[in-house]
């Protein structure tokens, strides 16, 4: 089993590590998570049934089912990932299997923005890169190297220049796209803020 | 811009700081939970490894999924079983004190807080729940948040938000008899429309509003949302303090007497100017009843269903929609609509006043054959405080069910549900296509009174005839 799921925080710069090739176009969120999956309280364990069905159907062959996989958590697909409905449930699925950042040749509207709102960059390339990125065999378990301000993407002695939204980039680099974090930045005043409101103070069996 | 308003007094002292992206950091004073949108919230947390900063400023109650006929553990419904579980784990795990069924202070969230004293002037207040507006009639600034904020409260009980603009609902004269606030409030929201409050505070001002009761004013401001303003409020005066008074937990001895000392400097002041003001005569208000698919498709009881010419052009789509969907004729009066269902309850009128009104109607009276009408009041302190008065057994000698507190039909998210497209009268909040559990299931809003009115002739009818009896 993997670590204990802890999700990106505050200021995101980089993204380090394995990649998984999932090829494919219009792979819609009913195959990221089954319909099924929705009646939960909590977005914990949907991880584990990230891509339920397709992973039955291949039997232990499904790229997320590769022991080779495990760990990875950089996502590389084609065109119009993430289509269909508007559940926050598929980019979550995906976080809590692993995935950190994700790379394609175009994203589904909807699943864009909710994977911004959960600290999912989404990257975009040309068809043909993507195409030579699905086929590097990689054999020393590089690891590939993305770098948010720059929008690289680095392996090995290549380097790659990745596309994404200006407004996208501001959020992740500025931390913004986390509004617990920004707010929490601001500890010290709230601290001092509610020391100062007169109903805290005469409202006593509040504490 | 706004200047010198309840409003503005209220954001300026609670606001942290500015935010880079252009919203303000705002404190939250009160934080009101219950268990539909708050999993997901202290999931969130639990993934950031976050504490709840301030516990002691969050309340929870359970109201949406309660059933209110069964109520023992585990409940039949499995998924409501789990939600209130799930509500109690997150409560005790995070020491959030929580008024569960049986603890003599359950209920719906907007009816317990103020019962409770939490509800106090000057305040912010925040829960995920669009009604969370009534709590403005203590002349506190009270909003409804989505999940996602829910996790930003509990975490740093702050949330980033744009200052709202405040329009001034001046209401001038005074309700007549047989006319109640939920008659006043559709008349605005009608006269306004549904989307007129969007980016604004309402503050419900005027003679007619001064002389309303604390649990009349609730009532309005409950219904702030409806006209799509996210908050409504009005001024504190000696009615809210009275209310206010000797509650659970309300200031009490020294603290009583500097609380009212601050809480009346709040008040909208004289020179105040205001982003827009409206001016709504109430003595023209009648028994308003709604007739379409949202809270604004409404009409006095002695009018007639507007037809497609009365129709502003910018609201023909869904007034068509609407004459569809209700099976209702254009020019049609809407007196005299047979009922199948009759519903008193819910946050906006749910409370004991509300309950004592629509008693008086059903005194001595039966509810009409094949009308099924139940009462469910707001909570169990409303529940208590009535059957000492004795309501509860007016109400079934008349022939209504008399349930334990929740939201009931108002969602219908227990087994409270109309089937096929039955009509109910409903004391409720809102009209929307489907509401109340049947995809066809038609709803009249309305006033208390005016439900047990229909609930005794089996169709819609004028308060006013049975009042004067
Ligand atoms: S009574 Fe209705 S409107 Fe009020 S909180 Fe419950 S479900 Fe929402």
């Amino acid at each position: 089993m993997r670590n204990k799921f802890s999700p990106p925080t505050g200021k995101l710069t980089t993204v380090v590590g394995k990649p998984i090739m999932l090829i494919g176009d219009d792979i819609d969120t009913d195959r990221i998570i089954p319909a099924r999956f929705l009646k939960c309280v909590s977005f914990d364990n949907l991880g584990q049934s990230v891509f339920a069905d397709d992973r039955k159907k291949l039997d232990g062959r499904h790229p997320f089912d590769l022991e080779k996989n495990q760990g990875a958590s950089i996502l590389i697909v084609n065109s119009n990932f993430g289509c269909g409905s508007s559940r926050e449930h598929a980019p979550q699925a995906l976080l809590r299997w692993g995935i950190r950042t994700i790379i394609g040749e175009s994203f589904a509207e909807i699943f864009y923005s909710n994977c911004i709102a959960i600290g999912v960059p989404c990257f975009t390339l040309s068809k043909e890169l993507i195409k030579n990125i699905q086929n590097i065999k990689n054999q020393d378990n590089d690891l590939f190297e993305i770098n948010i301000l720059e929008s690289t993407v680095k392996y090995g002695s290549m380097k790659l220049n990745l596309e994404i939204k200006n407004s996208s980039k501001k959020m992740f680099l500025s931390g913004e796209w986390d509004a617990t974090s920004t707010l929490l930045e601001n500890l010290n005043l709230i601290e001092k803020k509610i020391n100062e409101l007169p109903y805290v103070k005469f409202n006593k069996s509040l504490h | 811009m706004s200047r010198n308003t309840l409003f503005d007094k209220v954001w300026q002292l609670h606001k942290v700081s500015s935010l880079p992206g252009g919203a303000d950091q705002v404190f939250i004073g009160l934080h009101l939970i219950h268990e539909v949108t708050s999993p997901q919230a202290f999931g969130a947390l639990k993934d950031k490894n976050l504490k709840v900063k301030f516990p002691e400023r969050t309340i929870a109650t359970v109201d949406h999924i309660v059933p209110t006929d069964n109520q023992t553990r585990p409940f039949k419904d499995n998924l409501a079983e789990q939600m209130i579980n799930t509500l109690e784990k997150n409560c005790i795990e995070n020491k959030i004190k929580f008024f569960n069924i049986g603890s003599g202070n359950q209920g719906i969230v907007h009816v317990v807080a103020p019962e409770l004293g939490l509800t106090q002037p000057g305040m912010t207040i925040a829960c995920g729940d669009s009604h969370t507006s009534t709590h403005g009639a203590f002349g506190s600034i009270a909003f409804g948040i989505g999940t996602s904020q829910v996790r930003d409260v509990l975490a740093t009980q702050t949330i980033a938000m744009n200052k709202l603009k405040v329009r001034q609902i001046w209401c001038k004269n005074k309700l007549s008899s047989g006319v109640f606030a939920k008659d006043l409030v559709l008349y605005i929201i009608q006269k306004l429309g549904v989307k007129a409050g969007v980016g604004y505070a309402y503050e419900f001002a005027g003679p007619a509003i001064s002389n309303l009761s604390m649990e009349e004013r609730m009532t309005i401001c409950n219904m702030s949302i409806e006209g799509g303003a996210r908050c409504g409020y009005i001024n504190p005066d000696q009615k809210t303090f009275s209310y206010i008074k000797d509650k659970l937990f309300s200031p009490k001895n020294e603290d009583w007497d500097r609380a009212i000392n601050w809480w009346k400097s709040l008040k909208s002041e004289k020179n105040a100017s205001y982003d827009d003001v409206v001016e709504i005569d109430a003595s023209n208000v009648d028994p308003t009843v709604t007739w379409g698919i949202t809270p604004a498709q409404s009409v006095g009881i002695n009018q007639k269903i507007p037809s497609k010419l009365e129709i502003d052009p910018n609201d023909r789509f869904i007034a068509d929609e609407a004459y569809d969907y209700m099976g209702f004729k254009p020019g049609q009066l809407i007196k005299n609509t047979p009922i199948d269902v009759c519903f008193i309850g819910s946050c906006t009128n749910g409370r004991i006043s509300d309950l004592r009104v629509a008693a008086k109607v059903v005194q001595h009276s039966k509810v009409a054959k094949n009308v099924k009408a139940f009462v469910v009041p707001g909570s169990e302190k409303v529940a208590k405080e009535a059957k000492e008065e004795g309501l509860d057994k007016i109400f079934q000698d008349a022939g209504f069910q008399w349930r334990e507190p929740g939201c009931s039909m108002c969602l219908a998210m227990n087994s409270d549900k109309l089937t096929g497209n039955q009509i109910s009268a409903s004391s409720s909040n809102r009209n929307f296509k489907g509401r109340q559990g049947s995809p066809s299931g038609r709803t009249l809003l309305m006033s208390p009174a005016m439900v047990a009115a229909a609930a005794i002739s089996g169709k819609v009818t004028d308060v006013r005839e049975f009042i004067k009896k």
